[in-house]
């Protein structure tokens, strides 16, 4: 039976694991590597690494992380941040990366999406979106949540599904950093709706979130950063915990 | 020394890391020299068939590799293109293994991308490998089930996990990427 993954996040900014509250308040939490090792060893199901580094020099930086990673870590990883074109995708790809996650570049052209899926296979190309509810409606935003679009989560996914995405990365910025637990409504629909994978993220504060996110919903896989960085949870205790409520876990 | 076989389909470079975290010496290769005389081949892939199978025949790797003597090990998409024939694109494929490769009917999520564990394995690929075991799966198109079939698992419905016939073997999940069990699987091939 195919298993419910946990994907520990680190946000890196110049090559540092950081961590902050509602996409600001950013605090360091440690050398991306060995937290990488750290989470492999404690059975993370795969990882992923968002670059916040706006500049273009440090993204060398980026590309010699994945490097290391890809030599040192035997799970999946997914890289995402800044990548705007395919020749962004190829350099990661080649360092290493098995996936790669899209969010500002593919809103303003979707294209992008079916471009990565064509070249690189659809299980690569991993869409981000970032949504906040606001007057009724899940909107999207882009730019690490600076940007708001007039774009709605649910036809943005599906439109996503359409080009070529093999995975859905979702995340509620009004629960992101609040560690309340997933935003569970948005979450259901997009997951009941689309064929793809969706990764649920944003929230998750304790064990029992992802017992609720994984019987309430289709997600695939339960996405947190904080909780796991800062030792509120490990890795272990929150799988065992989760095989004792009968939910299919490595 | 181990080959792993270049070609246009991607994930060569995650065998290679996962050979040298077990410490073995490897070569990236097309050279159809090179790859005959390697102690075993391993023949990964990610990614599109078609586009895949018409790289093989530009370099005559489709004429080099079914004729290959030494242990060869096929990972995901490798495996497809051991098969006859793959529905990604119609595409005739290298035909060791007889079985034919087809899309996953929608009725759950597509692909099948996370951990899955296998039922009737057997033989030496699988040693001191138990069936609670999960490895890393991430692909639409399965093979079918068939006699030389070593590994069952299932997704929507039962497909081949793993195949073996004469010398060539194959897995549908990555090893490279199953953490310490897959790490296990590659080193029995590798012991072959």
């Amino acid at each position: 039976m195919l298993k419910k993954r946990i994907i520990p996040c680190l946000d890196i900014r110049n090559g540092r694991t950081v961590k902050g509250t509602n996409f600001i308040n950013i605090k360091d939490a440690g050398d991306p590597v060995e937290l990488a090792r750290r989470y492999a060893n404690e059975g993370a199901d795969e990882l992923i690494f968002l670059d916040i580094t706006a500049t273009v020099e440090k993204r060398k930086t980026l590309v010699e992380l994945v490097e290391k990673v890809a030599k040192e870590i035997n799970i999946p990883f997914t890289v995402g941040g800044g990548i705007n074109n395919l020749e962004d995708v190829e350099v990661l790809v080649k360092a290493g990366a098995d996936k790669v996650s899209i969010n500002s570049s593919a809103v303003r052209n979707p294209q992008l999406i079916s471009d990565i899926a064509n070249q690189f296979g659809n299980q690569c190309v991993v869409l981000a979106i970032d949504t906040k509810f606001i007057n009724n409606e899940w909107v999207v935003f882009t730019h690490g949540g600076r940007t708001s679009t007039p774009l709605k989560a649910l036809e943005w996914a599906l439109q996503a599904e359409k080009q070529g995405a093999g995975e859905i990365l979702l995340t509620s910025m009004n629960n992101d950093g609040t560690r309340e637990g997933f935003a569970l409504n948005i979450t259901k629909e997009i997951s009941n709706q689309l064929s793809i994978p969706v990764i649920a993220s944003g929230g998750a504060g304790k064990v029992e979130h992802f017992e609720t996110l994984f019987n309430q919903t289709e997600a695939s896989a339960g996405l947190a950063a904080g909780i796991f960085h800062f030792g509120d949870v490990s890795i272990p205790t929150l799988k065992n915990y989760l095989k004792t409520k009968n939910i299919l876990i490595r | 020394m181990i080959a792993i076989i270049k070609y246009n389909a991607g994930n060569t470079r995650s065998v290679a890391n996962a050979l040298h975290r077990l410490g073995y010496k490897y070569q990236i290769t097309d050279n159809p020299d090179e790859l005959r005389q390697a102690d075993k081949v391993i023949f990964p892939g990610v990614g599109e068939a078609s586009s895949a199978m018409k790289y093989l025949k530009e370099k005559s790797l489709d004429q080099l590799i079914p004729r290959l003597e030494q242990p060869v090990l096929g990972i995901c998409l490798g495996l497809q293109l051991l098969c006859n024939f793959t529905e990604e694109g119609d595409t005739k494929c290298l035909g060791v293994f007889d079985t034919s490769v087809k899309r996953f009917p929608p009725i759950k999520k597509v692909p099948h991308i996370g951990w899955n564990n296998f039922t009737k394995i057997k033989g030496k690929l699988f040693k001191n490998i138990t069936e609670q075991a999960d490895m890393y799966y991430v692909h639409s198109y399965y093979a079918e089930i068939n006699l030389q079939t070593i590994g069952i698992c299932d997704y929507i419905l039962p497909f081949a996990s793993a195949i073996h016939h004469k010398n060539f073997y194959a897995t549908q999940f990555h090893p490279e990427k199953s953490a310490d069990i897959g790490a296990k699987l590659l080193k029995n091939f590798l012991q072959l």
